[in-house]
């Protein structure tokens, strides 16, 4: 049997302030080394100020992934040598000592499987390194600090994966979950990594890391098992090893480092004591933590009577929930709903496009509105969605603008309806005997009016003028 | 101009217009000029000191707000951060370190309109109790010049004993206040864990040090408290005091405390003048109307080794950034290279700072922890329950502060029952968080004693009090100079 388990690192990008000082968080958008200060430098003498928030963020996660929580949280030092790590020692947590991470054992369902989870903690992102230089001479490894102290969320799990399929599912209900929670957009790059751990049959346990992406995650997990059972099937040993994703190559290669063999020496970090999060505080962080998905789900279903499976995407979804939210009522849920999952999906379907929307919950509001009391076709509407995206303008700007507006005028309706019927005696004879083919006739009336035919007034009026 | 007078007087008399701070601190500038080439309690000068003081003289005539401190001269260990100045810890390795921010301390007594003559000496990163560990040199005690002035806070403890300042901030991990304090004759006090922010202390043992004064009263203690302890956001192990007022009521006395002598700490190898000190200061507290009883708290025996492995344990990891990437460069960028870097990289530590960073890269790794540092941590939570279990009797603990006479400079102490009695008697303080302070005593052979008081956690102000009474009993000498 195949077992796997999987290390997640998800930033709390929704943070203000990074984990120990008042730099920020959203670090991206700095020139290199100047989103710093002394205390996320590890200069002599600064000490680290804890950012509650992010405890708090910490804890909802841990609470979401349904595990336990200590009534105690400490910090630990992992003392490492590495030139991203100012102070050359990360402030993380640890279980050896007793549970004192923000989260010990938990549960999440992927479908009908349990995953478990180890723990849940929180810890310092390093800063990065950048290399540069095409050839071996002139190589530099250059060292930009504006990531370091950013709040990271470790998430372990069991190896109860048994396939690469199953470790995608499980890490797309993860990172929307942790979308929906509102502690981090997984979106962003460098957002959520993960490392894997892979064995076969009993056998070793191999690391995988260094792993970009998701995507790759689950090729790096599939090579993995593949090279497994080759070595197997030659009865070659399995050898218990660290290796590292090539993304060039998409093989996993051995790293050949002493990493396996360093010495963390972790202890008690003393700059900062130890947390008390008692009961009280969990409830208050329990009410303010947002539905879940799957009640979400729950509740567009049995409220409006959303189908299953629209309900699903849009309850998995925050970008396109947060959108229902604000813009249904009782009496235009499902039409929402439906104009959600249909006509904007294609419209905002990467992080950019999302960005760069101009769309707001009102606007689908005056187009389910404009679609019921028939000022717009449905098939309108996906045009005049276009534009608002892109424009952010007024519907019924939109409308006169592009001339959208439905053609329900009757005489005017008649005109075109009349030439439909000259073109087509065949068509018209057929809907004669079989009213079920007047469809057709209906879909020429809509190709000659661009889509904007009343399709409600069409139809009356083909009925009458064939009868 | 007298400049041997006390913080406390100072203050009162340049508020009242009996001297102005300008002539007092150029004063003590040519003074520290004239003597500290040979006592060598300064690694860096303040050269702005004496405008400083025009800008406070200024202030007072005009009628404008003004701190506590009116403009009294102060000198900081040079593990201390003052903006854009040096701050050396004495190593070669931070040879350059100019520090861009304050410590929470110094942004504290500017605010108060202190004025810092200077850093001062330590050993190398604080560690060590002669200042010989310094790369700049040792410091010598004024008493005797050929003795050192103890340490780690040698410098501060000379510049205060040989009137270079009024006052100065040290900082003590196992004793480093106190022990100087008591080489030199100085009052040397070490607060409860967390009264005083340690935002801007270079940290050697963060889990158990505290920055702490030396002065030349107790009065001057509890003033210096006054003005920089107290709840700090950039230090989150800092506790409220509730803005107390360490001065008030500082001449309560201690009639009725109970106090226990500690039996360990004058036992086998104390030295006769220090152990008659001692019983002379018991017999002058019971006078004053306290009453004392000898208490054992055995797990002092293994306080010194529990010390040395915590201490080493939590070095290596804060010292762990000095790794000649980022400071102590000394090699030009162009052929990096990483084998010769790594051979490198710690170099610029002196021999103790090697020593203990060997030792704490050993004690907490795996295989080792269980034999070394988690039983060094078990002998420090059974040590504070010990001690909290004595403080339910008692109110406060006594001993000498060292039960040795200061040695001479380059008296290489190689006798492991010398080297544990320079510790034994201060680090059980450091290692339960209780605050403890060293009074000037006696005189022995023109080499002073000090009598260290201990009390319980964020009970400073008894200890004050108690450490006032004893103080009022003795009348001492002028340092020879
Ligand atoms: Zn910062």
């Amino acid at each position: 049997m195949t077992k796997i388990g999987l290390e997640i690192h998800s930033q709390l990008t929704k943070l203000e302030s990074k984990l120990f000082c008042s730099c920020k968080a959203n670090y991206r958008e700095f020139e290199p080394n100047t989103n710093i200060c002394p205390i996320c430098m590890g200069l002599p003498g600064s000490l680290p100020r804890l950012n509650q928030k992010a405890v708090e963020k910490a804890t909802i996660i841990a609470m979401a992934l349904n595990c336990s929580t200590p009534e105690k949280i400490a910090f630990f030092r992992k003392n490492y040598f590495y030139p991203d790590l100012p102070k050359n020692f990360q402030i993380t947590q640890l279980n050896i000592y007793g549970d004192t991470s923000v989260g010990g054992t938990g549960i999440l369902m992927v479908g009908e499987k349990k995953i478990r989870i180890t723990r849940v903690q929180l810890e310092e992102d390093p800063g990065r390194l950048i290399y540069e230089g095409s050839s071996e001479k002139n190589l530099v490894t250059l060292v930009d600090y504006n990531r370091a102290g950013t709040p990271l969320v470790e998430i372990v799990t069991e190896p109860d994966f048994e396939n690469p399929r199953e470790v995608r599912e499980f890490l797309n209900i993860l990172s929307d979950l942790l979308e929906n929670l509102g502690v981090s957009d997984p979106s962003l790059e460098g957002a959520m990594r993960a490392d894997a751990n892979v064995s076969i049959e009993g056998g070793n346990k191999v690391e995988i890391k260094n792993i970009g992406s998701f995507h790759d995650l689950e090729k790096a997990v599939h090579f993995e098992i593949t090279r497994q059972q080759s070595l197997r099937s030659r009865d070659i040993p399995i050898i218990q090893e660290t290796r590292h994703w090539d993304d060039k190559r998409k093989i996993t290669i051995s790293s050949r480092s002493k990493e396996e063999d360093l010495d963390y020496r972790y202890f008690l970090e003393g700059d900062i004591p130890w947390i008390k999060i008692g009961n009280q505080v969990k409830e208050k962080l329990k009410s303010e933590m947002p539905e879940s998905i799957s009640s979400k789900k729950q509740r567009y279903i049995s409220k409006y009577g959303i189908p299953a499976q629209v309900a699903d995407v849009l309850s998995s979804d925050k970008f396109y929930s947060d959108l229902f939210e604000d813009a249904h009522t009782k009496e235009n849920a499902k039409e929402i709903a439906n104009i959600i999952t249909t006509d904007l999906m294609g419209l905002v379907d990467t992080r950019e496009k999302r960005a760069a929307s101009k769309l707001k919950p009102s606007h689908l509001q005056e187009i389910s509105d404009s679609i019921q009391s028939g000022k717009i076709t449905r098939n309108s509407a996906k045009n005049a969605l276009y534009e608002i995206v892109k424009t952010g303008k007024k519907l019924s700007d939109i409308i006169s603008e592009l001339d959208l507006g439905n053609v329900s005028d009757e005489s005017e309706l008649s005109v075109i309806i009349e030439s439909v019927i000259f073109e087509e005696p065949q068509a018209v004879e057929q809907a004669k005997s079989n009213p079920q083919t007047i469809n057709y006739l209906v879909g020429k009336v809509m190709q000659k009016t661009k889509g904007k035919a009343d399709p409600k007034l069409t139809l009356d009026l083909l009925k009458k003028k064939i009868r | 101009m007298n400049i041997k007078i006390s913080a406390l007087q100072f203050t009162r008399d340049v508020k009242s217009g009996n001297i102005s701070a300008e002539d007092f601190i150029a004063k003590t500038m040519e003074h520290i000029k004239k003597l500290d080439g040979n006592l060598h309690a300064f690694l860096s000068l303040n050269e702005k000191a004496v405008d400083q003081a025009k800008e406070i003289d200024k202030k007072i005539k005009s009628g404008e707000k003004i701190g506590q401190c009116f403009g009294m001269p102060i000198s900081i260990k040079d593990n201390i951060c003052i903006k854009d100045t040096k701050t050396t810890c004495a190593s070669k390795m931070l040879e350059n370190f100019i520090a861009p921010y304050d410590a929470t301390v110094i942004t504290k007594l500017k605010q108060q309109d202190a004025i810092f003559v200077g850093k001062v000496n330590l050993d190398e990163f604080a560690m060590g109790f002669s200042t010989e560990f310094s790369a700049y040199g040792p410091s010598k005690n004024p008493w005797n010049m050929d003795y050192v002035p103890g340490g780690s806070s040698g410098g501060s403890a000379v510049s205060v004993s040989a009137f270079e300042c009024v006052a100065s901030l040290g900082s003590d991990t196992g004793g480093s206040v106190r022990n100087p304090a008591s080489f030199c004759s100085t009052v040397g006090y070490k607060p409860t864990y967390g009264l005083i922010s340690r935002y801007g202390l270079i940290s050697y043992a963060n889990s158990i040090e505290q920055i702490g004064p030396l002065t030349r009263t107790v009065e001057d203690a509890a003033f210096m408290l006054n003005l920089i302890a107290g709840l700090d956001p950039n230090d989150n192990t800092t506790v409220d005091n509730n803005n107390e007022d360490y001065l008030k009521d500082i001449n309560s006395g201690i009639e009725g405390k109970k106090i226990g002598i500690i039996k360990e700490m004058i036992g086998e190898g104390i030295n006769s003048s220090v152990l008659s000190a001692t019983k002379d200061a018991i017999s002058k507290l019971e006078g004053l109307g306290a009453s004392c009883e000898e208490i054992s708290l055995d797990m002092i025996k293994y306080s010194v080794a529990a010390y040395y492995i915590i201490t080493a344990t939590e070095a290596g990891s804060n010292l762990a950034r000095y790794d000649n990437l980022r400071y102590g460069y000394d090699f030009s960028v162009e052929g990096y290279e990483f084998n010769s870097y790594i051979e490198k990289a710690r170099k610029k530590f002196g021999p103790e700072v090697t020593r203990r960073m060997i030792l704490g890269g050993f004690v907490p790794s795996a295989g080792h922890a269980g034999k070394y540092f988690l039983k060094a941590l078990k002998v420090k939570s059974k040590l504070t329950r010990q001690i909290n279990d004595a403080f339910k009797k008692f109110d406060l603990l006594i001993s000498p502060t060292v039960p040795i006479l200061p040695f001479k400079i380059g008296e290489k102490i190689n006798d492991p029952v010398a080297l544990f009695l320079i510790d034994i008697n201060t680090v059980t303080a450091n290692l339960t968080g209780k605050p403890a302070i060293s009074i000037p005593y006696a005189i022995s052979n023109g080499l002073p004693i000090g009598i260290q008081l201990i009390a319980n956690s964020m009970n400073d102000k008894l200890l004050l009090q108690a450490a006032y009474a004893l103080e009022k009993t003795v009348k001492l000498p002028e340092v020879p100079l």
